[in-house]
């Protein structure tokens, strides 16, 4: 905050600070010191006065020294010169009898962040190290670190770093957990402190003299401890076991955390841990401190995602409380939608209903799209609430519900009959972008179902003029065309006449373009139009694939009882309810229970390395898969199967063209390693060159030489891709069996374990997609 | 790992700022200020960014309590750690307001200084930080007893005619020795209560989450002994006594609890250090002991006789659109208003006696109003805060402290029902 006046109040500052009746009367010089300050932390620069507090320090006065100290911790570095003065009184009172003025003294030493002064404060650190005190002791080991983040470069000494490890076992705790956290800072270039066994006991010995920080420090950095035998890890975890169902939130995290890294091959362990440490979060959640319930709750999405069923029965928990702020009620809706099941489907959609008329506009559309997520088990009673929603006529409502009824249409299509009814008349209450685009996009694909759908567009149409968003004219256009294709007499004209427009009046590229394509698809005839407009309505086989399948631990382990889950869940959750049909995506992560169900015979031939490619970093799959179904699947239901698995395709050919091939991609997680770049890249070519075992000659001499042009990470997927692909190509394919599929995978980083999995995956959906055609 | 601590007032004046780490442009708090209002909602989410700079921040008394650290540290640890210090600037100021704050910068600076070190938590234990902290404590208003925002009128229960001043407990734990020595304890049972009561009438939800708390300004105490309800019990299974037992579902306590008599005696032993603290938590889910202390159909009304309720607030959403508001009150004392901006009425009702049952109709003028309209009513949140009550029944039986204190010693225990959040559906 600017501070009018400054300078004035700077100078009457000055005055009063050299006058000698002030300085001979303590009282009135501690309270103009105490100006000074004040005036100091309302942002004004009194940086001018530095050599008046200097004169200042010394004292014997231990608050007027405080106050001082303050002053010359924030201006020290603009006055390098003058602090020097400083260092003489500062000396003088690391000898004090008094420990509390010694360590007053030693912290402030460092605290001016002079490099300048390192040599002078060198000494007094050594010697505070082996004071009688144990205030001073904690703050000289701090100290160090202090003076090593001054000259990061400069190694410290060797006998310091030792005489840092001794003071582990120093009698106060503090000292202790203050020599762990220097030792951290000191040594940050070998990956901090060694954790060795020794150290590990002893510190695990001491956690019950620590207090709760002491406490949850020394557990962060046991987590890089690996015990050396399983009887080792379970004797560290039943030590810890009473720190897990602390009641204080610091410590049941750091427990759980360490907990989790340390058994990380423990699956059991983990979930027995997760189980045991719901209790005290919940708990949590109902602390007095919102911020406290926030982090539990955020918390509680993260166990979640491992146990879905883990907090069922205590689902009144997740009610919100009317008071409570938007971002816990955001929050505890998706927990709620999570823990439905169909003993509480009733309860919980009765308190979301009450949410849907919130005052706050995003808890109340919320809470409208929570309700839409648990429509996808339990439809009808979720469409009911719906449609009484759209009743209220309010815009913000009936976008929300517009929005969330086109999510759920194309997740169950069997609600269409409902939602068709529903939309009659909510165009008049609908304000926003979002809301609009959903309707149109409704209109488009259920024209036929709705009655009023082509005078809704009219309406829009004539008045296209003054149409502001971009989004909505070409989801105008895009659905105009699809009514016409189902009830062409009552469209034709309307269609001519936006057509016109786009073509002749719009002035932006993206609408103009969308309409010249349209208008020339209508040359190539109805059929065609048709074909490529009236692609999917639904994606049915999202439909049984619902319920969340469990996620493994190592997978959020990582981010547990950091800031990461507070900050970016909110925006997870909200991209998954935008945007045109929703493709709920999965994370490929290999669940091979799946594949155990399924018999697929393949020959499998595994070139791995360097034969075939020059980079050692890449791993090579060539097989061959017996589905030859698969070619007849029309391209979009091959898609989007294969976005239920998180593969995304690239290219294909149209069905039944010979020789048929989809280019497809991945991005999977490393399964082992801890540490580094985790995910790797999987690009994959199907191809079938027909029956007649055509020895293919589609290679078109397309050259090797692109193979260095791969790039280094996974960035620029694209342009590694065509590279890629165009090097697959050449491949042999010679022992190619009648009807079969050939799939070719190359993956960067190589990661062997994470290709076989994907391989499996891949080949599940390949015959799933096959015996449903048969 | 915690870079900066800066505490800013609603208004975005900086009352304190200490940078630990060094190194930090000095406009760290502004772009704080400025992401605060750039939302639009009032409630700014509690973990912000600013490139690689995390905000992590709480509200209490009105004011921002803000930590910047890195990504990487404990949610948990940082929230509480601002906890912690809202509540011992409070213990050493008296209360929390801008204005305590602003008196008492010196003193926080000080207390900032001992707490963190570096960037690392070194303690937050009252009984370390008395040796530490200097600085006396400033007050305002020494017995602010007209100030009817925090009335908390909360008497001891046995002596009715000796009632603790609501204030007696917001003052700085360090003038104790100043004041003639005044020593005093307090021990409070709060419970909050959550409550949902369906359109029918029928209970749906109640939690209630309680605590005892001890303020203690005795400057030497060393064992004090809390006894409980004697039938207290804690889980499903385990019944105590011939009457009505008094029951939680799940019971933590204070690391510095001894509980070698709760077992037997149903008792608490402990030094208490200076300043307040939470001895112990406990939660009880869905059956409670006692009736519920509000009703509401049409009206709302108070069984549980013999004592009277306060500060009670009615918060009844209405249609958007409601234009104004004609009103039936049963007592002056009462006021009832439309927030058009929250959508609501809001009905107050300073003092309501127990036992008695209060009206109120309202008529709203809704120009644009159909029968979907209605949906928008309701539901009804209230909130309340319930003297000598506590909604599990738990008692305290007595309160001991060894040795003897020399000097006249006062102690009070006292009990109080909050509403956390108490809904009742249309």
């Amino acid at each position: 905050m600017p501070y009018l006046g400054g300078e004035e109040t700077v100078r009457e500052l000055r005055r009063a600070l050299s006058n000698p009746n002030v300085q001979s009367d303590p009282l009135r010089y501690r309270n103009t010191i105490l100006k000074v300050i004040r005036t100091m932390s309302q942002g004004v620069d009194v940086s001018g006065l530095f050599s008046e507090m200097v004169k200042a320090c010394a004292t014997v006065d231990v608050v007027q020294k405080k106050l001082v100290y303050v002053f010359l911790c924030s201006y020290a570095t603009l006055n390098p010169e003058l602090s020097l003065l400083v260092i003489n009184t500062l000396r003088k009172d690391c000898q004090d009898p008094n420990p509390m003025v010694r360590s007053l003294a030693l912290r402030n030493m460092t605290n001016l962040r002079l490099p300048s002064l390192v040599e002078y404060v060198e000494q007094p650190l050594t010697a505070g190290l082996r004071d009688r005190a144990a205030c001073v002791r904690r703050v000289a080991v701090l100290g160090w670190a202090k003076l090593h983040n001054l000259h990061p470069s400069s190694e410290i000494d060797a006998a310091v770093v030792n005489e840092l490890y001794s003071l582990l076992r120093d009698p106060d705790p503090v000292v202790m957990v203050n020599c762990l956290r220097a030792l951290e800072e000191i040594l940050k270039e070998e990956g901090g402190i060694a954790i060795n066994k020794p150290i590990t006991h002893h510190l695990l010995n001491r956690l019950k003299e620590c207090d709760i920080w002491g406490q949850s420090e020394v557990l962060r950095v046991l987590q890089r401890y690996r015990p050396q035998s399983e009887d080792e890890l379970f004797d560290i975890l039943s030590l810890l076991d009473s720190f897990l169902v602390s009641p204080h939130p610091p410590v049941m995290a750091a427990t759980l955390s360490l907990f989790l890294s340390i058994s990380s091959n423990l699956p059991v362990i983990s979930l027995a841990a997760l189980e045991r440490v719901s209790g005290p979060l919940l708990a949590a959640c109902g602390s007095g401190s919102r911020e406290m319930r926030f982090a539990a709750v955020c918390h509680i999405q993260l166990l979640l995602r491992s146990v879905p069923g883990l907090l069922g029965p205590h689902y009144k928990r997740f009610f919100c409380g009317y008071a409570e702020p938007a971002y816990i009620k955001e929050r505890k809706m998706q927990v709620l939608v999570e823990l439905v099941n169909d003993e509480n489907v009733a309860m919980i959609l009765d308190e979301l209903k009450g949410y849907c008329t919130d005052v706050n506009t995003d808890t109340a559309q919320a809470a409208i799209s929570a309700i839409g997520r648990i429509g996808r088990s339990y439809s009808d009673r979720c469409l009911q609430i719906l449609t009484g929603l759209l009743g209220l006529k309010q815009d913000h409502i009936t976008s929300a519900v517009v929005q969330t009824m086109r999510d759920l249409v194309w997740v169950c299509p069997q609600c269409s009959d409902t939602v068709c009814l529903a939309l009659d008349g909510c165009e008049e209450t609908l304000q926003d972008i979002q809301g609009r685009q959903a309707l149109l996009w409704l209109l488009g694909v259920y024209g036929e179902r709705i009655s009023t759908a082509p005078y809704t567009l009219e309406v829009l149409i004539d008045r296209v003029r003054s149409e502001a968003s971009l989004g909505i004219k070409m989801e105008l256009l895009t659905a105009t065309m699809r009514l016409f294709l189902c009830r062409p007499a009552e469209t034709q004209d309307m269609l001519g006449r936006l057509l016109h427009y786009c073509i002749e009046e719009e002035t932006d590229m993206c609408v103009r373009d969308q309409a010249l394509l349209y208008y020339r698809l209508l040359h190539c005839g109805i059929e065609k139009t048709r074909e490529v407009l009236q692609g999917r309505r639904s994606d049915p086989s999202l439909g049984v694939l619902i319920g969340r399948p469990a996620k493994p631990v190592s997978q959020w382990a990582r981010c547990f009882n950091t800031l990461e889950p507070l900050s970016q869940g909110a925006v997870e959750a909200e991209s998954d309810s935008r945007g045109s049909p929703e493709h709920v995506t999965y994370n490929s992560k290999p669940n091979a229970d799946l594949s155990d169900t399924l018999s697929c015979s393949h020959i499998e031939e595994v070139h791995s390395g360097a034969e075939k490619i020059e980079e050692v970093d890449c791993a090579w799959i060539e097989e061959c898969v017996r589905c030859p179904a698969v070619l007849h699947c029309s391209p979009q239901s091959l898609q989007a199967a294969m976005q239920l698995v998180n593969i995304q395709t690239l290219a294909f050919t149209p069905q039944q063209m010979l020789p048929w091939r989809v280019y497809l991609y991945t991005h999977t997680q490393r399964s082992h390693s801890m540490d580094a770049p985790n995910t790797t890249l999987i690009l994959g070519e199907l191809l079938c060159t027909g029956e007649a075992n055509q020895k293919s000659g589609v290679k078109k001499g397309t050259a090797d030489s692109e193979a260095g042009a791969e790039g280094k990470e996974d960035q620029l997927v694209r342009k590694e891709m065509d590279a890629t692909a165009d090097r697959l190509r050449v491949s042999e394919d010679g022992q190619e069996e009648e009807e079969g599929i050939k799939v070719i995978l190359n993956q960067q980083p190589k990661d062997d374990d994470a290709l076989r999995q994907f391989l499996t995956i891949l080949i599940t959906v390949l015959n799933t997609l096959s015996s449903e055609k048969d | 790992m915690i870079s900066q601590v800066f505490i800013l007032s609603s208004k975005g004046d900086h009352l304190i700022y200490k940078d630990f780490r060094g190194g930090a442009g000095n406009d760290i708090v502004s772009i704080f200020y400025e992401k605060v209002t750039a939302l639009t909602g009032d409630q700014p989410p509690v973990v912000m960014n600013h490139k690689d700079i995390y905000f992590v921040h709480i509200r209490q008394g009105g004011l921002y309590w803000v930590a910047t650290t890195t990504a990487g540290s404990s949610p948990f640890t940082i929230t509480e750690f601002l906890n912690r210090l809202a509540a011992l600037v409070k213990d050493y100021c008296g209360s929390l307001s801008e204005k305590s704050v602003q008196m008492n910068f010196a003193l926080i600076y000080e207390l900032l200084d001992e707490i963190v070190d570096y960037g690392y938590i070194q303690t937050t234990s009252s009984d370390v930080l008395k040796n530490f902290i200097q600085t006396e404590a400033v007050t305002s208003r020494p017995f602010s007893l007209f100030d009817l925002s925090n009335v908390g009128l909360f008497g001891a229960e046995t002596q009715q005619s000796k009632v603790a001043p609501s204030s007696a407990a917001t003052r700085p734990i360090q003038s104790s020795r100043e004041q003639g020595g005044k020593s005093e304890i307090f021990v409070d049972v709060i419970e909050r209560m959550t409550v949902v009561i369906g359109s029918n009438g029928l209970l749906m939800k109640a939690d209630v989450e309680g605590e005892i708390r001890v303020k203690c300004y005795m400057p030497s105490c060393s064992e004090m002994r809390i006894g409980l309800n004697e039938e207290f019990s804690i889980g499903k299974s385990q019944l105590r006594g011939y009457g009505a037992a008094v029951r939680v579902d799940e019971c933590s306590f204070h690391q510095a609890v001894r509980l070698d008599e709760f077992d037997s005696h149903r008792i608490l032993r402990l030094c208490p250090s200076q300043g307040e603290q939470t001895v112990m938590q406990y939660q009880l889910s869905d059956d409670l002991p006692s009736a519920l202390p509000f009703r509401l159909f049409p009206t709302i009304e108070r069984d549980n006789g013999g004592s009277a309720a306060i500060n009670v607030c009615a918060t009844i959403p209405v249609p958007k659109g409601s234009v104004s508001l004609s009103q039936e009150l049963s007592s002056p004392d009462q006021s009832a208003e439309l927030k058009p901006q929250s959508r609501a009425v809001v009905w107050k009702i300073a003092r309501f006696a127990g036992g008695t049952q209060l009206s109120a109709l309202f008529k709203l003028e809704v120009p644009s109003l159909s029968s979907a309209s209605m949906l928008e009513v309701g539901p009804v949140g209230l909130s309340f805060e319930l003297p000598k009550i506590t909604a599990t029944g738990l008692q305290i039986r007595f309160l001991r402290l060894s040795p003897i204190q020399p000097g006249p010693s006062q102690r009070w225990v006292r009990y109080v029902t909050h509403s956390d959040s108490y809904t009742i559906r249309i």
